[in-house]
Formats: C-alpha cells, structure tokens, sequence
C-alpha cells in the first residue's frame, strides 16, 4: 500500500506570533519555521505503518515555496521514501491544496492519504474532509487511533464528547490529532541518508487550473487581538472568593 | 434579505446551545430569518419542535432516517450538497460535527469555508482567528456562496420565539460502503457542557493524576462548574480527550474560569483567554498564567484547592 503524506512548513508552534504595523499578516522576517505539529504526528504513523509491514512506499508532498524543501526533508529524514513538492509562491488555501493533493494521489495511486487534523497558523482542519470529499474516499477525521487489519481500517476519532469508532474501507483519507503517538526526532545518520533519497519539484500550477489555486477568501485586514487587562494577585483563598463575589461571579 | 441554512445539531431531544448561537449569527449574514436543518433518526422526530421554538427561525427542516443516529460525512455531504442549492449561505456551530461534514460539503461546492468565524462585519466579511487567537484575519468571501462555521462563544444565543412550522424534507443518505460506525465511548457527566457553561474551572500537568480530580470536581461541583483539562492532562490519561480546552480543543468563554496548575501555554490560552473572569491557581509565580488572569493566587493547588470548597 503506498501512501501520501501532507506535510505543511509553518512558524513554530511555540513561537508568539507579532502582527504586522500595516495589518497585513504576520512577522515571517527571521522566525523560526518548522514542519506542522499535527504534520509530524501524521508522518510518523506513516512510518509506523511501513515497519509493521501495511505500508510499503512513503511519499511525502507538501504545497507552497521552495523552503518547504526543507521541511520535506525532515520526512524523508524520519522515514519517507520519497518527496514531492507542488511549488507555488502566494498562499494556498485548503481547497487548493486539496486540489493539489488530489491530482498527487491519482497520480501516485496512493492507497491511503495521511494529514494533520489541522495546521497551526491559519487554523483550518479542512484539508483532509475537503480531499475526501473530491476523491469520493473514506473519511477518519481527528484521528487518535488506527488499526489495519484484512483490508479495512479500523479508527478511534476525537469527537466533542469522547471518542467515536469508525470502520472504514481502503482507500482512505485519514487526519490525525494530538494523541495518534508521539513523533520520533530524527537522527544524524537519518539526515544525512535523507539527502539522496528523492525530491521532485512539479509547479502547482501544471497540475491543477491557475484559477483553482487563487485565494477565494480575501483577507482584507489582519489584527491583533485587544489585550486583556492586568490582573492582580491575591494572598489568600479567602481574599480570592471575596473579589469573585465583587466581581459578581460567585 | 439572503436565504440561510442553518445545519443544527442536537442530544436527541433538544436542539445544542449552541445552534442558538449559530441562528443570531447566521441572522445577521441574512437580514432577516433563516431555515433550521435537523436531521433525527426515525422516532426523535420531536427535536424538531425545541428547533421551532428559536426566535429567528422561519421553518424548521426534518430530515430523518435511520442513519442519522450517527451521522457519517461519506453519506451526508451528497444530499446537503443539493439541499445547499437552495441557499446562499449555510452555518454551523463550531464542534465536531461542523468539522467533520463543513469541509467535506464546502469541496463538493467548490467553496472554501470561512470557519470559526468569531464576528459578521458584513453579509460577506467576517472574523476569524490565525495562530491560535494570537491574530485576526477580516476575511471577504469572493464566491457566490458561503460557508461558515461560528463560534457558539463569539454569539448571543437566540431567545424564544413563536413557533415556526416544521416540514420535512427529504435527505437521502448517499449509499456508500466507505465507512461504518462502530461505536461511541462517552463518559457520561451531570455537569453542565463545557462549551456553554457559565462557570468552568480547569486542571493540568500540577493535577498529578486522574485520582487527584476529585478534588477540583469537588470545586466544580459547588460552583455547578463544566471541568475542563490541558492537553497535558489529557495526554497523561488523567482525564479523556473531550475534556480539553485550547487551540486544539474546545474553546470556552464562561463568566468564570479557574485555571488549576496549568502554566498559560498559548494553545491553552487560545482556549479560554475570552473568558470574563480568569482566576489562576499555580505555585510558581512567574507562570505565563498569571498573565491573563485577573485574579491570581500564588498557591499549592493541593492546599488551595480543599479550602476554596470549604469557603463556597
Ligand atoms: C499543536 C499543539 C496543540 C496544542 N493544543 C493544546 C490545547 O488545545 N490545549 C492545551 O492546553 N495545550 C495544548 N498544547 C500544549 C501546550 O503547548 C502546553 O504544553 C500545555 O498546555 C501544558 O499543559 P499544563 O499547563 O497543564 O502543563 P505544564 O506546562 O507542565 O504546567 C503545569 C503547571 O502546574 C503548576 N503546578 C505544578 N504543581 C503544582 C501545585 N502543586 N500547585 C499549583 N501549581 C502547580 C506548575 O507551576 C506549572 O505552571 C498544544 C501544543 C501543540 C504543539
Ligand atoms: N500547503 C500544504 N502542503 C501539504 N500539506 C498541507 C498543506 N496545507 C495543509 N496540508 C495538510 O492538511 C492538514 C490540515 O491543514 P488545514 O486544513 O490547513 O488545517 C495539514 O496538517 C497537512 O497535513
């Protein structure tokens, strides 16, 4: 079973965002990027899979600027065959990316399509629904469990009030959520390795109509949030519920 | 005026708070009244009439069938796609079953859904959170129709009103072999919803562990509080996953929230920082936490926490 893995290069979860004087998207100028935490999550049940023998070929594909290069190369370093980036320069909403990726898995005659339930900077978790949906394919959203056994999959979703159990036939569209496992790093020798293992390069726009990968959202304006105003710190529980009870919250 | 569906969700019974949320907003992308889908397995028929009752709904549409006792996004996105034919917009509260069937619908439209959306500016602008709440985006759909999903908190719940007629229409679910439901594992709870209660208070890493929850369910339950988690509790089993408050959970904005041994990582702070009192409990002072909070005591969760029931 071959299978494709969406990986996106986005600025570190962990980094505070700043929001640009002139409202026009974020600081990008010397932050730190790294592969998408739900990505790395999906990359690594990828590999788990190949070593238990359900997958045979990895392919990881990410949509955007040649710097996603670098984060394809982290896949390949953790246990991806190959690599595929869709370049394209502006910004790619997930209907185009799914677009993209769609054309990748006929292409490829990939079996099963790996992705992150959501990516970190601009909050979506369509992606996954929205290839699904193109493909006429098995949906496992939110993913935090996966089972393969006689050519069907079994998978534990994370719903709004616990988990949900699905049984779902191959071929497939999974996304995955925090709890699927825990990424691996990547070791020196695996870094090094990586770098011969193959990285083509395909303009998205040969693969899909210009107009397809044209924003349909326009962002007019981004902001910062209004900031909440200082608190004060309180020397006793009872001094606690007393403000509470001022503040008519209790 | 622009023709608005509704896509609402239910226990059952009654419609979720929040649709009330989704119907104020979806009324202001109309300018006027809107339709209230609701899909019932055959013998939950009546969740129809809780949905009439929502000021602002002009009819409520029954789709029942069998499957709709689990609703799967492979059978439903067909139909909605059709039934969406008939509308301009169409809007859902943000929650696991948006997630699931919003995206897979918006790609057999060819939309790109607005999700999230925190604020109608116009009929076709709207905001929505980037980076974890960190930014926000004022984003104009260019396409002719419109998918959203809103923010149940960001929303004034709809009142009661007179009721509206319920019709039914019909919603075939698209025959597929693609996926079957299985089963669901819930904890059941007599604690109010986390996303709608009016008090939540919140455990994490400094819980220690899943046994050392009684104490702040002990609190919670004093307050008639929603308890909510880190991911860090979460991922230490100390509680289950629909407990988990943050970027990548559930969002809550209560009247009160009280976060216990939890440091203020910003995916949590995504999670609760429009919340309109926040109360931090934490034994390190310097704690991110102390930075939102308005009310923050520098304490040992396991001594605050035993007297802070007392006192209630
Ligand atoms: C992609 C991604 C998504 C994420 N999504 C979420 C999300 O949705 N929600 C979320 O919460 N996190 C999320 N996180 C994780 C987040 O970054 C933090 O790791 C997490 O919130 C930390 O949880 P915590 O505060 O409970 O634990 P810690 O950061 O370990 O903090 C524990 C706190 O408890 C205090 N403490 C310990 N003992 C005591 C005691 N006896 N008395 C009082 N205080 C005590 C400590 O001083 C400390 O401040 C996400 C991370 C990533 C990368
Ligand atoms: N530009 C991209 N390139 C490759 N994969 C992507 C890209 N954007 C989104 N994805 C995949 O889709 C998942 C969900 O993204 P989103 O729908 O943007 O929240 C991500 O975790 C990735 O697996």
């Amino acid at each position: 079973m071959k299978v494709i893995v969406g990986v996106k290069r986005v600025i570190d979860a962990y980094v505070k965002v700043r929001v640009r004087a002139d409202g026009g998207g974020v600081e990008t100028d010397n932050v730190k990027m790294s592969m998408n935490p739900f990505c790395e999550i999906a990359v690594e049940e990828a590999v788990k899979l190949k070593e238990s023998g359900a997958a045979s070929e990895l392919v990881a594909v990410s949509c955007g600027p040649k710097e996603n290069q670098e984060t394809l190369r982290t896949a390949l370093a953790v246990g991806c065959d190959k690599a595929i980036l869709a370049e394209h320069d502006s910004p790619l909403e997930p209907l185009a990316v799914a677009k993209i990726l769609r054309v990748l898995v006929e292409r490829e005659e990939a079996e099963l399509v790996l992705l992150g339930k959501q990516s970190v900077d601009n909050d979506y978790g369509n992606t996954g629904q929205m290839l699904a949906g193109m493909l006429g394919w098995s949906q496992g959203s939110f993913v935090s469990r996966i089972e393969i056994a006689d050519g069907a999959l079994r998978v534990a979703r994370e719903v709004d009030d616990g988990l949900e159990k699905l049984r779902l036939s191959l071929p497939a569209v999974l996304s995955a959520d925090l709890r699927l496992n825990v990424p691996r790093y990547a070791s020196l020798p695996n870094i090094m390795k990586a770098r011969s293992k193959p990285m083509e390069t395909l303009a998205a726009s040969d693969l899909v109509a210009a107009d397809d990968l044209k924003p349909r959202l326009e962002v007019l304006e981004v902001t910062e949030p209004p900031p909440r105003a200082a608190g004060v710190k309180v020397e006793s529980v009872s001094a606690l519920v007393e403000n509470l009870k001022e503040a008519k919250v209790l | 005026m622009m023709s608005v569906l509704v896509l609402g969700e239910h226990d059952g019974a009654v419609v979720k708070p929040s649709v009330l949320s989704a119907v104020t907003a979806a009324r202001s992308v109309a300018g006027g009244d809107v339709d209230l889908l609701l899909l019932a397995a055959p013998g939950g028929e009546s969740v129809g009439a809780s949905g009439a009752m929502i000021e602002g709904v002009a009819r409520v549409r029954l789709a029942t069938d069998a499957a709709f006792a689990h609703p799967l996004a492979e059978s439903l996105a067909p139909p909605l796609a059709e039934l969406a034919s008939e509308y301009e917009a169409v809007v859902a509260p943000v929650g696991s079953f948006a997630k699931t069937v919003v995206p897979r619908l918006a790609a057999l439209l060819d939309v790109q859904p607005v999700t999230e959306v925190l604020e109608v500016i116009e009929p076709d602008c709207f905001l929505r959170p980037l980076y974890a709440g960190n930014a926000l985006a004022k984003v104009r759909s260019v396409g002719q129709k419109r998918l959203l999903t809103v923010r149940a908190t960001a929303f004034e719940a709809a009142g009661t009103g007179a009721a509206a007629p319920v019709e039914s229409v019909s919603l075939a679910p698209a025959e597929q072999t693609h996926s079957a439901w299985e089963a669901d594992e819930v904890s059941a709870s007599d604690r109010p919803e986390l996303t709608t209660a009016k008090v939540v208070i919140s455990g994490g890493r400094g819980m220690q562990s899943g046994e050392n929850f009684k104490i702040l369910e002990a609190v919670a339950d004093k307050l008639g509080a929603a308890v909510g988690a880190s991911r860090a509790a979460v991922d230490a089993g100390f509680v289950s996953n629909e407990f988990q408050v943050g970027q990548t959970g559930k969002v809550v904005a209560p009247d009160l929230y009280i976060a216990v041994g939890i440091s203020g990582a910003i995916q949590h702070l995504a999670g609760m920082k429009d919340s309109k009192v926040i109360v931090a409990i934490n034994n390190d002072e310097e704690a991110p936490i102390f930075q939102v909070a308005d009310f923050g005591l520098v304490e040992d969760l396991f001594v605050a926490l035993p007297e802070l029931e007392k006192l209630l």
